[in-house]
C-alpha cells in the first residue's frame, strides 16, 4: 500500500514519505540511556560507548553558539527529537534484499539507476542506518573499503581507531559533540596506496521519519598517492515539525593523495542542517570540497582543510541557495600549517525573497611559514530587494613570505530585470533560473556531468517554487 | 487585424500618466509616436508589456482581437506576439546573450520539445552578421557593460530572433551613431511585412527617413492628440510642439 505523497511534490523531488516499521527506536530525548540503547543495538565496543558518553557531557556543557550564529538555533527542541531509528544495523549488498518499504524510496530517488550508470559504489542510508551498501567487484578487488561507519568500526578497527575523531575533535563545536554522542551511519572509506578509483563513490542520506535527527559520521582515508571522489546527496520530506541533520565528516589524505568530496543537498525547508566537515592534507596531498547547499531552514557548514604537510592543497567550492525563509550560513576554513601550502575558496551564494546567505571564512597562515598562498572569492547574487547577504571573512596571515588575495562581489537581479526577461517570453521562474544558473555556471563546470545536470534541475525546481 | 488601444488610462502610484489613449495600428503598417519628454510614451510601451509598477485603471489593448490584459504575465504577452525594444534595456549579469535568446525561443516551444542548437546558432549568427554585431557578443552577459548603441542593437537582434507580430521600438535610435542608425533601420525594414505591425517611438525625424512610417502620432500628456502622415514629423522637427498644444487646446 502506498501512502499519498505529502504536499508540494513538484517543488522538490525529495518531498515524499512512506510509512515504515522500525525495529529499533531509541525514543525521544537524549540521555545516557539513549546512548546505551544505541550502543546495545549497534554492539559498539566499550571505547566507543565511553567516547559517546564523554561527547554527551561535552554537548550538554557547551552553550549554543548564538553569540555569533543565528538565534534560530534556540528553536531546536532536543527533547523532542528521536535520535535513533532503524530496521537493523546490517546493510544489504543487493537491492533485492532491501526491505520493500525502504527500497521504493531509493528507487523513486533514482539511486539504483545511477549506480548502474556511473558509480563505483553506493551507500544508501535511511534514517539512522545504511539500508544498502555495495561497491563494484573490480573496485573491491583493488582493496578499496567502502562500508557504513558501523561496519567500518567492527571490521576494520585498526584503521578506524587510528583516525576517528582525530581531524575533528569531539569538542570542536556543540554539534560535533552531539554527533559524537549519537552518531550512526555515514561511510567508512579506505583507499590503499596508489589506487585511483575511477568512478565516484556515492552516499545518499535520506531522512524519512518526523521529529528525527540524522547523525551520520563519515571517515575517508586516502592512503599515499591514491585518489577518490565521493559524493553525497541528501533529501527529506517536508514535515510540519523540524528535523535535525548533524553530520561529522573527516577526511585524511596521506602523502600525495587526492580526495574530492562533493555534496548536493536538497533539504526540505524545515531541516536544521548543522554539519562539521574537515580534511587533513599531508605532504603534497589535495583535498577539495565541492558543496552545494540547496534548501533547509538553517544550514551551518564551513568545510575546512588543515594543510599539514609541505605543498598540500586545500580547496572549497561552495554554492548556497537561500530561498524564502531559509538561511544558508556557510563558508570555509583553511589552516595552513606547513610551507608552500596553497588554498582556494570560491563561494557563491544566492538569496531569494527573504532568504539569507552568510559567508564566514577563516584563513590562517602561521608566522614561521613560507610560500603559502590563499585565494578567496565570494560572490553573492541577490534576487529581489528583501534578500540579504553578509560576509565575514577572517584572514590571518602572519609572516611576510605568504600571499593572500580576497575578492568579493554582490550582484542583484531586481524585479525590473525579471520583467525584462519576461518581456522576451521567459516565465518568471525560468528567468530566475537563468540568472542563477548563469551566476554559478563556472563552478558547475567543475562537477561531473551527471551532477551538474542534477544541480541545474534542482535550481530550476527551487526557482519555480519561489515564484509567488 | 490590428494592435488596438482604446481609451487606455494608467497610473504609477497615485499619478495618472496615460489619460485615455486611443491608437490603432493595422497589421502591416508602421506608426510613429512623437512627443515631449515625460508625455508618457515609454509608459505606454511598459503598460502594454505588463510592467509591474504600472496600474491599468481603464481601457483596453487588443492584439488581433485578443485582450492583452487578460493574458496576464508579461511573458505570456510576449509569447502572444508583443515585443518591446526598451529605451533603457536592462543588464542581466551572468546570462549570456546566446543563452538568453535561446531561453526565450525555448519558452515558445511546446512542453518536451527541445530547440535545435545547431539551427539556433546558424540563425543567431546570420542575424548578428546582418546587424553587424560581433559574434563575440554571444558569450557576453546581456547588456552588461554594453555601450548605449550596442544595447539598442542587441534589442533589435532579439526582435529579429523572436519574430513578434507587433513590435514597439522605444527610442531605438537614441544612442546610435550614423552608421548604426542605418544598419538598425535596415534590420527593421527587412522585418516589415503584411504580417507584422510596428510602433516606433522617437524624438527625431531623421529615423523616419530610414523607417518610413505610414502614420505619425503626437502624444501630449498621456493622449494622442494629433495624427498625420510622415510630413507631420517634418513639421514637428521644424517647429517643435508648441503649435500642437495650441491647436489641440483650440479644438478641445
Ligand atoms: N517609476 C516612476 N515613478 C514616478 N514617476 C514616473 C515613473 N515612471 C515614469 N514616471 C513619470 O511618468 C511620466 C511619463 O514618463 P515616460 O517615461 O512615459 O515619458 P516619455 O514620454 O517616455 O519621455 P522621454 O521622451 O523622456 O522618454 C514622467 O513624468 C515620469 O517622470
Ligand atoms: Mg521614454
Amino acid at each position: 500500500m502506498e501512502t499519498k505523497p505529502d504536499i508540494n511534490i513538484d517543488r522538490s523531488i525529495g518531498d515524499f514519505h512512506y510509512d515504515v516499521d522500525y525495529e529499533f527506536d531509541a525514543g525521544t530525548g537524549l540521555t545516557e540511556k539513549t546512548i546505551d540503547y544505541i550502543c546495545d543495538v549497534k554492539k559498539d565496543p566499550d571505547w566507543i560507548r565511553e567516547f559517546r558518553k564523554d561527547a554527551l557531557r561535552k554537548f550538554n556543557s557547551m552553550p549554543m553558539p548564538t553569540h555569533w550564529a543565528s538565534p534560530d538555533l534556540e528553536n531546536i527542541v532536543f527533547d523532542n527529537i528521536r535520535y535513533y531509528l532503524s530496521q537493523g544495523t546490517q546493510p544489504k549488498r543487493s537491492w533485492d534484499d532491501v526491505p520493500e518499504d525502504v527500497k521504493r524510496t531509493f528507487e523513486r530517488l533514482g539511486i539504483p539507476e545511477q549506480e548502474r550508470k556511473f558509480l563505483a559504489g553506493v551507500e544508501a542510508q535511511f534514517d539512522s542506518e545504511a539500508a544498502y551498501s555495495n561497491i563494484k567487484a573490480a573496485v573491491g578487488e583493488q582493496g578499496v573499503i567502502f562500508v557504513g561507519s558501523t561496519e567500518g568500526l567492527q571490521k576494520h578497527p585498526e584503521i578506524f581507531k587510528k583516525w576517528f575523531g582525530k581531524v575533528i575533535p569531539t569538542g570542536d563545536n556543540k554539534f560535533s559533540a552531539l554527533n559524537s554522542a549519537v552518531f550512526s551511519g555515514g561511510s567508512f572509506i579506505y583507499i590503499p596506496p596508489g589506487v585511483k578509483v575511477k568512478h565516484p563513490l556515492q552516499a545518499y542520506f535520506r531522512i524519512n521519519a518526523e521529529n528525527f535527527g540524522q547523525f551520520e559520521r563519515t571517515l575517508i582515508i586516502a592512503d599515499e598517492g591514491s585518489e577518490v571522489m565521493y559524493m553525497e546527496g541528501c533529501t527529506a520530506p517536508k514535515f510540519e515539525t523540524s528535523t535535525l541533520h548533524s553530520a561529522v565528516v573527516e577526511l585524511v589524505a596521506l602523502k600525495g593523495a587526492k580526495i574530492q568530496y562533493i555534496t548536493v543537498q536538497n533539504w526540505s525547508s524545515n531541516v536544521f542542517n548543522l554539519v562539521t566537515k574537515r580534511g587533513l592534507a599531508h605532504e603534497e596531498a589535495e583535498i577539495k570540497w565541492i558543496d552545494c547547499n540547496i534548501g533547509s531552514r538553517l544550514t551551518m557548514k564551513y568545510p575546512g582543510v588543515v594543510m599539514k604537510g609541505r605543498k598540500a592543497r586545500g580547496e572549497v567550492i561552495s554554492i548556497a541557495l537561500a530561498g524564502d525563509g531559509q538561511h544558508q550560513d556557510t563558508g570555509a576554513k583553511m589552516i595552513h600549517a606547513a610551507d608552500e601550502t596553497t588554498s582556494n575558496i570560491v563561494s557563491k551564494s544566492i538569496s531569494i525573497g527573504n532568504g539569507r546567505a552568510t559567508y564566514r571564512g577563516l584563513v590562517q597562515v602561521g608566522r614561521h611559514l613560507k610560500g603559502c598562498k590563499n585565494n578567496t572569492e565570494c560572490d553573492a547574487l541577490l534576487i529581489n530587494t528583501d534578500s540579504r547577504t553578509d560576509t565575514y571573512p577572517a584572514i590571518t596571515v602572519r609572516g611576510k613570505e605568504n600571499a593572500c588575495q580576497h575578492e568579493a562581489s554582490v550582484s542583484k537581479i531586481s524585479a525590473e530585470q525579471i520583467f525584462y526577461m519576461q518581456q522576451r517570453g521567459i516565465p518568471e521562474g525560468a528567468a530566475m533560473s537563468l540568472a542563477v544558473n548563469g551566476f554559478v555556471n563556472d563552478l558547475v563546470q567543475q562537477f561531473p556531468m551527471e551532477y551538474s545536470v542534477e544541480l541545474k534541475r534542482l535550481i530550476d525546481l527551487e526557482m519555480e517554487g519561489s515564484v509567488g | 487585424m490590428s494592435l488596438k488601444i482604446e481609451n487606455l488610462t494608467a497610473n504609477i502610484g497615485d499619478r495618472q500618466i496615460l489619460k485615455g489613449l486611443n491608437l490603432e495600428i493595422p497589421k502591416g503598417q508602421v506608426h510613429a509616436i512623437m512627443g515631449k519628454n515625460g508625455s508618457g510614451k515609454s509608459t505606454l510601451a511598459k503598460v502594454m508589456a505588463g510592467h509591474p509598477d504600472y496600474e491599468v485603471t481603464g481601457g483596453s489593448v487588443t492584439l488581433d482581437g485578443l485582450d492583452l490584459f487578460s493574458m496576464g504575465e508579461p511573458d505570456e504577452r510576449s509569447r502572444a506576439g508583443l515585443f518591446v525594444a526598451f529605451q533603457y534595456p536592462m543588464e542581466i549579469p551572468g546570462v549570456t546573450i546566446a543563452n538568453f535568446i535561446r531561453a526565450a525561443l525555448q519558452a515558445r516551444l511546446p512542453e518536451g520539445e527541445e530547440l535545435d542548437a545547431v539551427e539556433y546558432y546558424e540563425e543567431l549568427y546570420k542575424k548578428m552578421d546582418a546587424l553587424k554585431i560581433d559574434r563575440k557578443f554571444t558569450s557576453r552577459a546581456v547588456n552588461e557593460g554594453f555601450s548605449g548603441g550596442e544595447k539598442k542593437r542587441c534589442e533589435i537582434l532579439q526582435m529579429a530572433m523572436l519574430n513578434p507580430v507587433y513590435a514597439v521600438l522605444d527610442e531605438t535610435d537614441s544612442g546610435l551613431d550614423i552608421d548604426a542608425l542605418k544598419i538598425v533601420s535596415d534590420g527593421v525594414n527587412a522585418m516589415r511585412s503584411p504580417e507584422r505591425g510596428f510602433l516606433v517611438i522617437t524624438h527625431y525625424q531623421r529615423l523616419l527617413d530610414y523607417i518610413v512610417p505610414d502614420v505619425v502620432h503626437v502624444m501630449v500628456d498621456g493622449r494622442i492628440v494629433m495624427s498625420g502622415d510622415k510630413t507631420l514629423a517634418h513639421k514637428l522637427e521644424a517647429e517643435g510642439y508648441d503649435w500642437v498644444e495650441k491647436e489641440t487646446l483650440a479644438t478641445a
